[in-house]
């Protein structure tokens, strides 16, 4: 019985095939979209892991310095030589080409096992390939693809290796990152002697630092994966819509059948649990499909993800995919809780149906009055909570909290609000059909209004971030045009080039700004300290953003120092905060600069100073100052002269494209997520009208009976359809300012550390009423065209049949 | 002649083939006459009545309003036909449910341009719907929603009513009441009457009576 | 992580030579230029066994080991230098072998061995001249710890250096593998060991052998056999067998007490093992027929620990044996190339 039962409730999908690729689809898209962006954030995640674990690091404790700046290796002999077993390990940044890499280097022999990441011996390695310069450089089989073409050491392949790693000998790390007997650490054997002499003792100036559970750069990222989350939960919800808008058509047309089957004997219980497997087979089809879909998506997008960390964070991801059994899970898991909560009160009210309750077509589209005020005050009190924490809340989840009900808040009031502007539509209308076309559009409001809270989503969404991006373009390009301000920008090979470049250039050129830079550890976060000397460069250009008087004078003369926003705002640090430089120097801040796009807070104080503190600091960079028009003979000049590779000679344009690249790919994401929520929001108000259509028919025959075509009729439900996007649009606005807003003034200031100032894009928004109103036209095109070619006597059973 | 029907034959088609629901009938209907239609179910009588209506095209046949043939008019000169010479009045679902009363009494003749306040009002009056004006149908009952068809149908002041069954739905107090404010109303319009209902006792109340069976009249 | 020249296990001293220096008949050692290291060889070691007694009346066993590898036959300063350093200790009980193991490079001041004085050193273990004026090995501190032991000896020799094979040239197969190889077999030891913290007052005899050489063993020699005996007559034996899928090639040298050596010619001596046993999963023998009629040596080893397997990267066999039989006394045995099927 059960089978013939379930065959009959099955029949449906069969005469319905587009309500049910309807389910399937609004089900696979939701599940697709969150999917995505499990994966890329897990592959993001699993990144970082290997990061922290490269070398063990993630189990075995190290010996440091407090400000982790680097120290001599005679302290690694040393403590070896009091009995302590320690590793050391030299790590850094160097650029190849256009590729930077961080270098980690490592004595293989005094490595302990739970830090052996590579066999050394390997037959393609050596130990004394391995040991000897050039050396080798062990890294991932992507980073070499990365690395392609450019001059570096030998590379060897070491899938276990984070991207943008490479492994190398500490001797051979240390000439590449020209620190000649430094170490940046020293691991600790798990093994120790019995009686150790105190580290005290040995070592002073080092302190013991515990295995890095989690990575900094987890930390650091985890706000950009909150964002993904939050998108991609967004978008599941909007795909929510749809499953629920088909579920419930679906249930709606097959109450005769369940009278029906009821009536023949199939017991309540049984006609409860078909349906709720029937769900759960759907949900489960869906959920892979979805997951499936989501991989590809993730694929898609995953390198502009990893661009965008890289640029952000200077967080390494690798760009290729792993399959993930917790995406899989949770992807059919969140594809069958969402089905069945969007199918939960229609099976609860079959489930406590009267056997023979009268087959009234009550729409459900009759929501009282009463339903949608309440509603509206359930959004306004989260408006109101959304509000109170732009005051009081602090910290990125208070942010997205905020937002997050805000979006909520706005959704709910969407109907009441539109509900108001058919009403002012009806009354200011005079003709007898535009009248009836308002009040008809108002009374197709709450079936509509999933649908159309799902495009307010996902039009504010766009709107929102749109304007956040574009605000984020117009201040970073115009930070760009201060912030590189010299025509041209060297950089040398070796200590000795860099003196002979820069006296070179002394005389061919305006002005040699040096950019040399110390790593230090400031406030428990990397900060690199640069040197300024004194040149108008700084004064004309230097973005600031707050300053005493006399800034730059000084900072010149060793008596101040400026910091970047993120440093200032991560440090608490403001005008006049004393900070205190490692090296033993306290100072005060004297200006705070802006500095969008970089992953690391910054310090800036007089070049003499970066002498006397960090006699180790990096001196190979500098700024150029010369006549534009003298560039190109200058720059060809200069690598002739010097040998120097393409790639370290580079103008001022060149320096402007690139930042200005990896500015774009770190948006990417976010608008290719924005494009996918509009396109699901379209098919919830396409899966709506549908189910609509159905049940309109008795309200448009009377019209078309009293005189109105099937082509008016049709061309009113495509101009209704407009109309509803259109005034969701217009809320939309309001709604995506205020997200815009929310991420300019509270969530990137949270994640990033630097804050923007908003700008509006009015162009932006037409763009965004022509896709909404197109995908509205697109969406009741269907619906439409299938009234038109109505036969009459459809129509006239309205009037006849007993239904 | 206001209405005729000539040799009017019309088929649906059904998954066992076109079946035949009239088979060549004629009719002629006066200015101001009323004339019942009966016979049983599936006997035709609301497809004739739809051809009348302007609301469906017969397979073969003419159907001449005013000696114009209104099966050879296209889609919009039907529904101007419809809207300024018909006045309709089916058994359920007449109204449209997202306007109030009043402006689904006032629908069909604002739509034929052709609206009149004070005729409106004494309708509204007559069918005792002047406290109802500003609710919606669905707050109404079923005598109260025909009355409301009714007025509309009249509101219009057409030449033709056609009514299918309009007091189907409706207990047998009810729908005498709603058939002599339809009769009395139609008197006064001057208007022509076409009533399909398989009730005799109703039927006996129009001044002609047509019996249709098997697809042809009787 | 092990050294290339070693990973192979003992097999790889059999590695071809090119471009090393090989040992060559005839060349005086000098000292004390020849106690340092020999980095133009591929290999070298400083090697120290202990017979020692403690004040508890329990025999005890140290070993104290330099191993230098030469990836290339150069030294360079910093971390390019391609010499490898690793040092082997041990204390061996009646109950339990205790071990450890070190690992260095060249070039960085981590491990190396030095001269005037005499320092040879890995990480915190060391071997230190004490001698003023005299040989500098004469007198030595020597310090190693691992996990659950330690130990501190002063060792001062009763004796001269003795030179093994032809003054110093010793000779390890038919074919003509060869080494540089001296001893210093008569330190007198004081000192202390501790174990599982437990301190113990010791003394007793120690031998001292330095040896280098590029390509130690023949192709087809699988390891060998290696005896050093103080005798209770004062007299002492080295003698070592290299194994091979035949007879193998055994080498001797008779020590008097005054010091003056007598080698004897190859096969003199003669090995047979008498009492197998499984150690750490390694079939070795632990008793054995040590053999020199020209001097009428005929005696059995004991190992006072028969599990003193040296469980390091490259293991091997190494432990205080007593010695019973026509000339009694105590000494060390070691035994390479015992890894079996599991050999690395």
């Amino acid at each position: 019985m059960a089978w013939q039962a379930f065959k009959v409730l099955l029949s449906h999908w069969r005469r319905r095939p587009v309500q049910l690729a309807m389910l399937l689809l609004g089900l696979a898209l939701a599940t697709a979209l969150w999917s995505a962006v499990q994966a890329i954030n897990g592959e993001a995640r699993a990144s970082y892991a290997r990061a922290a674990a490269v070398l063990g690091q993630d189990r075995l404790d190290a010996l440091a310095r407090a400000d982790g700046g680097r120290f001599p290796q005679s302290e690694f002999i040393a403590l070896s030589k009091a009995g302590w077993r320690v590793t050391p390990v030299l790590e850094g940044e160097k650029r190849f080409g256009p590729e930077r890499l961080r270098i980690i280097g490592i004595d293989p022999l005094t490595l302990p096992p739970a830090a052996a990441q590579v066999d050394v011996m390997r037959d393609d390695i050596g130990l004394l390939s391995f040991i000897t310069p050039p050396g080798i450089l062990l890294v991932s089989g992507e980073t070499a693809e990365r690395l392609r073409g450019v001059v570096t050491p030998p590379l060897r392949i070491n899938d276990t290796l984070p991207p943008g790693t490479a492994l190398t000998d500490i001797g051979i790390a240390q000439s590449l990152l020209e620190a000649p007997g430094e170490v940046s650490r020293l691991m600790i054997w798990p093994e120790q002697l019995s009686a150790l002499p105190p580290l005290d003792a040995v070592a002073p100036d080092l302190i013991r630092r515990a295995p890095v559970i989690e990575s900094d750069l987890s930390r650091l990222t985890d706000s950009f994966h909150l964002n993904l989350t939050a998108f991609g939960l967004l978008a599941f919800a909007v795909g929510l819509f749809i499953v629920h808008s088909a579920i419930g058509l679906a249930f709606e047309q097959r109450r005769p059948v369940f009278r029906t089957l009821r009536s023949l004997g199939v017991p309540l219980r049984m006609l409860v649990f078909l349906l709720g497997a029937e769900l759960l087979s759907f949900s489960i089809l869906a959920g892979l499909a979805g997951v499936a879909l989501g991989y590809g998506v993730a694929w898609a997008l995953l390198p502009d993800v990893a661009a965008s960390l890289e640029g952000l964070y200077g967080a390494e991801v690798a760009g290729t995919l792993t399959i993930r059994p917790s995406v899989w899970g949770l992807g059919l898991a969140i594809a069958v809780a969402g089905t069945m909560v969007s199918a939960g009160t229609r099976l609860w009210r079959i489930a406590t149906m009267p056997l023979l309750a009268p087959a009234r077509p009550r729409a459900w589209s009759l929501a009282s009055e009463r339903a949608l005020r309440l509603q509206a005050l359930g959004g306004a009190a989260l408006l109101g909570v959304s509000a109170l924490l732009v005051t009081a809340g602090t910290g990125l989840v208070a942010g997205f909290i905020m937002l997050g009900a805000m979006l909520l808040g706005a959704a709910l009031l969407l109907p009441l609000v539109l509900s108001l502007f058919l009403k002012l539509g009806g009354r200011a209308a005079k003709g007898v059909v535009v009248q009836w076309f308002w009040a008809d559009t108002r009374q197709q409001l709450p079936g509509l209004s999933l649908a159309l809270m799902a495009l307010l989503l996902a039009l504010a969404a766009n709107a929102g971030v749109g304007t956040m991006v574009e605000s984020f373009r117009l201040t970073f390009v115009g930070w760009l045009d201060q912030r590189l301000a010299s025509e041209l920008y060297v950089t040398t090979r070796s200590l000795e080039e860099s003196g002979k470049v820069r006296s070179w250039l002394e005389t061919r050129s305006d002005a040699v700004l040096p950019i040399w830079h110390a790593d230090v550890q400031l406030v428990g976060q990397p900060v690199q300290i640069y040197g300024v000397t004194d040149h108008t460069t700084y004064r004309d250009h230097w973005p600031l953003l707050e300053a005493v008087p006399d800034v730059w004078g000084l900072v010149v003369r060793g008596e101040g120092a400026l910091a970047n926003e993120q440093l200032a705002r991560r440090g608490g640090l403001g005008l006049g905060d004393q900070v205190n430089l490692p090296g033993g120097r306290s100072m005060a801040i004297a200006g705070v600069f802006s500095d969008y796009g970089n992953p690391k807070g910054q310090l800036i104080i007089g070049n003499h100073l970066l002498d006397e503190l960090y006699p180790d600091a990096s001196r190979l960079r500098y700024a150029v100052r010369v006549a534009p028009q003298k560039v190109p003979e200058l720059a060809a000049d200069l690598r002739t002269t010097f040998g120097l590779p393409q790639g370290n000679v580079v103008d001022q344009a060149a320096v402007k494209a690139f930042s200005l690249r990896i500015f774009e790919r770190t948006f990417a994401v976010t608008a290719a997520l924005n494009v996918l929520t509009l396109g699901v929001a379209a098919l919830a108000i396409f899966a709506s009208l549908l189910t609509l259509a159905g049940m309109r028919l008795s309200q448009l025959a009377p019209a078309w009976a009293m005189g109105l075509t099937l082509g008016n009729l049709a061309g009113l439900e495509i101009l209704r359809s407009v109309a509803l996007a259109a005034f969701t649009f217009v809320a939309a606005i309001p709604v995506g300012l205020a997200l815009a807003w929310i991420l300019l003034a509270v969530i990137n200031v949270e994640a990033f550390g630097w804050r923007l100032p908003m700008h509006v894009f009015p162009l932006e928004w037409l763009r965004l009423f022509v896709l909404a109103v197109a995908s509205a036209i697109i969406a009741a095109l269907l619906p439409a065209l299938h009234l038109m070619r109505l036969a009459p006597a459809r129509l006239l059973k309205v009037f006849a049949d007993e239904r | 002649m206001l209405l005729e029907l000539r040799n009017v034959s019309k088929s649906y088609p059904t998954g066992e083939g076109k079946l035949p629901v009239l088979r060549g009938v004629s009719l002629m209907l006066e200015a101001g006459e009323s004339l019942a239609l009966t016979g049983e179910s599936g006997s035709g009588k609301s497809t004739l009545l739809h051809l009348a209506g302007g609301l469906d095209q017969p397979d073969t046949g003419e159907v001449l309003v005013d000696g114009r043939d209104i099966a050879r008019l296209g889609d919009k000169d039907l529904a101007a036909y419809r809207r300024s010479t018909v006045g309709l009045v089916f058994q359920q679902f007449n109204l449209i449910p997202s306007i109030d009363v009043a402006a689904n009494l006032a629908f069909q003749a604002r739509l034929a341009g052709r609206y009149d306040a004070a005729w409106n009002a004494t309708l509204a009056d007559r069918l005792g719907l002047s406290k109802f004006l500003s609710r919606f149908p669905e707050q109404l009952s079923g005598g109260q929603q025909q009355r409301v068809a009714i007025g509309r149908a009249l509101a219009v002041k057409p030449r033709l009513i056609l009514a299918d069954e309009p007091t189907g739905n409706l207990d047998e107090e009810t729908g005498d009441a709603v058939l002599d404010l339809m009769l009395s109303l139609q008197v006064e319009a001057g208007a022509a009457l076409l009533m399909v209902t398989h009730s005799l006792r109703l039927a006996g109340r129009m001044q002609r009576r047509l019996h249709l069976s098997g697809g042809r009249l009787s | 992580m092990s050294v290339p020249a070693l990973a192979q296990g003992f097999a790889g001293l059999g590695s071809d030579a090119t471009g090393f220096a090989v040992p060559q008949r005839g060349v005086e050692l000098s000292f004390p230029r020849d106690h340092g290291a020999h980095p133009d060889y591929r290999i070298e070691w400083w090697y120290l066994t202990a017979n020692l007694t403690g004040e508890d009346g329990q025999d005890y066993g140290a070993q104290w080991t330099l191993f230098r590898a030469a990836l290339a036959p150069v030294e360079k300063q910093g971390w390019e230098d391609p010499q490898i350093w690793m040092g082997h200790a041990a204390i061996t009980t009646v109950e339990k072998h205790y071990s450890a193991e070190r690992m260095a490079r060249g070039g960085i001041g981590q491990a190396g061995v030095k001269l005037s004085p005499f320092l040879a050193r890995i990480d915190d273990w060391h071997m230190t001249s004490r001698a003023a004026g005299a040989d500098e090995i004469s007198a030595l501190d020597v310090a190693a710890a691992g996990d659950g032991f330690s130990y501190a000896l002063k060792l001062d020799a009763q004796g001269p250096l003795v030179p093994q094979g032809d003054l110093g040239y010793s000779v390890k197969s038919a074919e003509g593998q060869a080494s540089y190889y001296y001893s210093q077999p008569f330190y007198k030891v004081e000192g202390a060991i501790t174990i599982d913290g437990r301190r113990i007052k010791v003394s007793g005899q120690a031998w001292f052998d330095h040896e280098w050489s590029s390509q130690p063993l023949s192709a087809g020699q699988t390891g060998w056999d290696w005896f050093s005996f103080h005798f209770a007559s004062g007299e002492k034996l080295m003698g070592f067998r290299l194994r091979d899928d035949g007879e193998g090639y055994t080498s001797a040298t008779w020590i008097n007490a005054d010091g003056r050596a007598e080698p004897q010619p190859p096969g003199a001596l003669r090995v047979t093992p008498l009492e197998w046993q499984d150690v750490s999963g390694h079939r070795v023998p632990v008793r054995w027929r040590v053999w020199l009629p020209a001097k009428g040596v005929d005696v059995t080893t004991r190992a006072l620990n028969p599990a003193a397997w040296m469980d390091t990267q490259i293991s091997y066999w190494e432990g205080p044996v007593a010695i019973e039989g026509s000339h009694p006394g105590r000494g060390y045995v070691e035994m390479t190339g015992y890894n079996g099927v599991s050999s690395r």
